[in-house]
C-alpha cells in the first residue's frame, strides 16, 4: 500500500516537472538564473501586461529564444537590455530606465505621497487648535456670553413656534 | 468657503470623467489606440538585412531598395487582418507607391500563391523564415507598415491593417513633408 501511495506521489511530481514547455540547455546555473530573470523582468510587446515567461504569443517565444541564444554567446546583461530597448523601447522593462519620458511614472508616487503628508500635516494642525482651548475653563465674561446666547436662542424658537 | 470645499470631489469626479470619456470618444473614432507602441526605430536607420526574396531567393540586402522613400509592409498568409488590407495595398501600388514587403514567418508556396492570386504590389519581398528581422524592427505582430525616407530613416511605424481613412491621417502628410521624387503621388 505504501509503495502504491509512493509510486502515484511520484508520478504527480513527474508531471509537475513537465510543465514547462520550452527546455533551454545552459552550461551555467549562473546562465539559467540570468535567462529568468530576463524572461521575469522583460514585457511582452504583444500582449501588454505580461511578462514574456507568463506569455505564449509568437513573439515572447522569438524574444525568449533570442535571450536564451544571446547569454550562451556570452552578451552581458547590459548588452540584452540595450538590443531589447533598442526594438521595443522602454516599454518592454518592467523598470524603465529614469529618463525624460519615464519621469512621470517614477515621480508620480512620490508626488502622491509628498501631498498625502502634507495634507496630513494639516488635517493634524487643524485639529491640534479647538483641543487647546476648550481644556481651559471658561471665563466669567465668556460663561455671561454664552447665558446670553441661549436665552436669545429660546426667545427666538419661541417667537417661531407663535407664528 | 468650509462649504465650496465638500464640491471639491465632485469637481474631481467630473474632471476626470470629462477625460476618459474624450478619450473613449478617440479611441471609437479610430483615432487613438491604447494599446499601440511608439517604435523605437521612428528617426532611426532601417536596419541593416540580408534577406532571400521570395519570389527567386536571390539575396537582397539595404542597398537594393534603399535610395527614395518606401513604405515597408509585415504581412503573412496566417495573418487575416493582412487579407482585409491586401486590396488597398493593391490600390497604393496602382497609385505609384513603392511598397517593399517583409513576408514575416511564413510558409514559401503559400506565401507565392497568396501573392499570384491576389495580386503582387510589392516591388520586392523579403522572405524572413526565423522572423530575425521581424525582431531587428521590433515587430509585434502582423500588419505592420513602416513609412522609410530616402535616406533610409524609419518616420513612421503604423501597427495594423492600412485603409484610405488612415493612409490620408497618418501617412500622407508625413509624405507630402518628405518632398521625395514619389511626390507627385496626388489623390
Amino acid at each position: 500500500m505504501r509503495s502504491l501511495l509512493l509510486a502515484g506521489w511520484l508520478i504527480l511530481l513527474s508531471y509537475s516537472a513537465h510543465g514547462v514547455i520550452e527546455t533551454y540547455q545552459f552550461d551555467t546555473d549562473v546562465q539559467r538564473a540570468r535567462y529568468h530573470h530576463f524572461i521575469e523582468e522583460l514585457r511582452c510587446p504583444k500582449c501588454q501586461n505580461q511578462n514574456l515567461s507568463g506569455s505564449d504569443s509568437a513573439i515572447s517565444k522569438d524574444l525568449r529564444r533570442q535571450i536564451h541564444q544571446m547569454i550562451m554567446d556570452d552578451k552581458s546583461d547590459i548588452e540584452i537590455t540595450q538590443y531589447m530597448v533598442a526594438r521595443y523601447g522602454d516599454f518592454i522593462l518592467y523598470r524603465p530606465q529614469f529618463n525624460a519620458a519615464t519621469a512621470v511614472l517614477w515621480l508620480t508616487p512620490l508626488g502622491l505621497l509628498l501631498l498625502g503628508l502634507f495634507v496630513w500635516w494639516r488635517m493634524a494642525a487643524t485639529r491640534a487648535k479647538p483641543k487647546l482651548s476648550s481644556d481651559e475653563a471658561l471665563s466669567i465674561t465668556e460663561q455671561q456670553q454664552l447665558k446670553d446666547l441661549l436665552e436669545e436662542e429660546n426667545l427666538a424658537s419661541k417667537d417661531g413656534d407663535n407664528k | 468657503m468650509q462649504r465650496l470645499k465638500l464640491f471639491i470631489p465632485l469637481l474631481v469626479f467630473v474632471a476626470l470623467a470629462a477625460m476618459f470619456f474624450g478619450v473613449e470618444r478617440r479611441v471609437q473614432r479610430g483615432e487613438y489606440a491604447p494599446t499601440d507602441l511608439p517604435s523605437a526605430l521612428v528617426n532611426r536607420p532601417l536596419p541593416a538585412f540580408s534577406l532571400p526574396a521570395l519570389e527567386d531567393g536571390r539575396t537582397l540586402t539595404n542597398s537594393d531598395i534603399q535610395g527614395e522613400w518606401f513604405l515597408l509592409n509585415v504581412w503573412a498568409t496566417w495573418c487575416p487582418t493582412c487579407h482585409y488590407e491586401h486590396p488597398f495595398l493593391v490600390a497604393l501600388a496602382d497609385q505609384g507607391v513603392k511598397i517593399v514587403s517583409v513576408d514575416y514567418k511564413d510558409n514559401t508556396e503559400a506565401a507565392q500563391r497568396w501573392l499570384a492570386e491576389k495580386g503582387n504590389p510589392y516591388v520586392a519581398t523579403l522572405f524572413d523564415e526565423a522572423g530575425d528581422f521581424g525582431l531587428d524592427l521590433g515587430v509585434t505582430g502582423a500588419p505592420e507598415t513602416y513609412l522609410v525616407d530616402a535616406a533610409g530613416i524609419v518616420r513612421f511605424r503604423y501597427q495594423g491593417a492600412l485603409d484610405q481613412a488612415i493612409w490620408d491621417r497618418e501617412f500622407a502628410p508625413l509624405i507630402a513633408g518628405l518632398a521625395a521624387p514619389s511626390a507627385e503621388l496626388k489623390q
